[in-house]
């Protein structure tokens, strides 16, 4: 069950990120570029998903899952060096080629072979990230409620 | 809808909707790499789907292939270092309130909104 409820989440989101055009690079470049021809339809859908999770995860706090014996959330609420600078990184690329994680897996239903050369390069990043320094250590530790 | 599929993945899995941590759990090996790897099964089913039913989902990339790379492995090493994107961050860190997502959300953006001027209006 807990197997086709994440394949019916995915699918949600899949189809989410297409009909929103978040899955389009040349839209996601279109919303971040405020100083020339702005395209503020994704504020729109980044809005719409936040106005359905907000009251969504506050109703659902600390409620037992269906398929699951918890839920396992992150817990941490300090904000340290790590999470800022990984966060300018991320901005950094996103903002280069207009793709972040979901829409980049999503593509591969569109453009697959574009998609596979995208996910390659994340997924280096992503273990790059365990040599990337010391602190590394601390990133890499779930900072989950089990 | 995107708001809706992180609502069915905690109600139904207890589990927060981050692609990049879903992604980066699958090839690091983490826990359950069955849910992780159906997940992702049925976000690229979606676009197939939709355009079977005559509502194919546009990409358009004009990105030059070496920053398109590039670009790649910084959005794999940043959301790595920085534990989130922005569906983890950005909507469901949000939704519960996390004052790091919150912030990791603002850098992004502002980095996202910083990079793309300079790369269309100063270079």
């Amino acid at each position: 069950m807990p197997i086709i409820a994440a394949t019916f989440a995915g699918l949600v989101f899949g189809a989410g990120l297409t009909i929103s055009g978040m899955v389009n690079p040349d839209v996601v470049l279109g919303f971040l570029d405020i100083s020339g021809t702005w395209d503020p339809a994704l504020l729109l859908v980044m809005g719409s998903a936040l106005a359905v999770a907000l009251p969504g995860y506050w109703l659902l706090k600390g409620r037992k899952p269906l398929f699951a014996e918890k839920q396992l959330v992150p817990t941490r609420r300090d904000i340290d060096v790590p999470l800022i600078l990984g966060s300018v990184i991320f901005g950094l690329g996103w903002g280069l080629a207009g793709i972040c994680p979901g829409p980049a897996l999503t593509m591969f239903g569109i453009r697959p072979g574009m998609a596979f050369l995208f996910v390659t390069a994340m997924s280096a990043g992503m273990m790059l990230s365990r040599f990337a320094g010391p602190w590394m250590l601390r990133i890499n530790t779930p900072d989950c409620k089990t | 809808m995107i708001g809706l599929a992180a609502i069915l993945l905690l109600a139904l899995n207890g589990r927060v909707m981050g692609a990049s941590g879903i992604w980066s759990g699958l090839i690091r090996g983490s826990d359950g790499p069955a849910w992780r790897l159906a997940f992702f099964a049925g976000a690229l089913a979606a676009p197939v789907f939709l355009a079977a039913f005559g509502r194919p989902g546009q990409v358009q990339i004009d990105t030059p292939m070496p920053v398109f790379l590039f670009a790649g492995l910084l959005v794999g090493l940043g959301t790595a270092i920085g534990s989130g994107c922005t569906s983890g961050h950005g909507i469901c860190g949000i939704s519960r309130g996390s004052p790091r997502s919150i912030m990791a959300t603002l850098a992004f953006m502002g980095c996202g909104l910083a990079t793309v001027f300079v790369v269309r209006h100063v270079i």
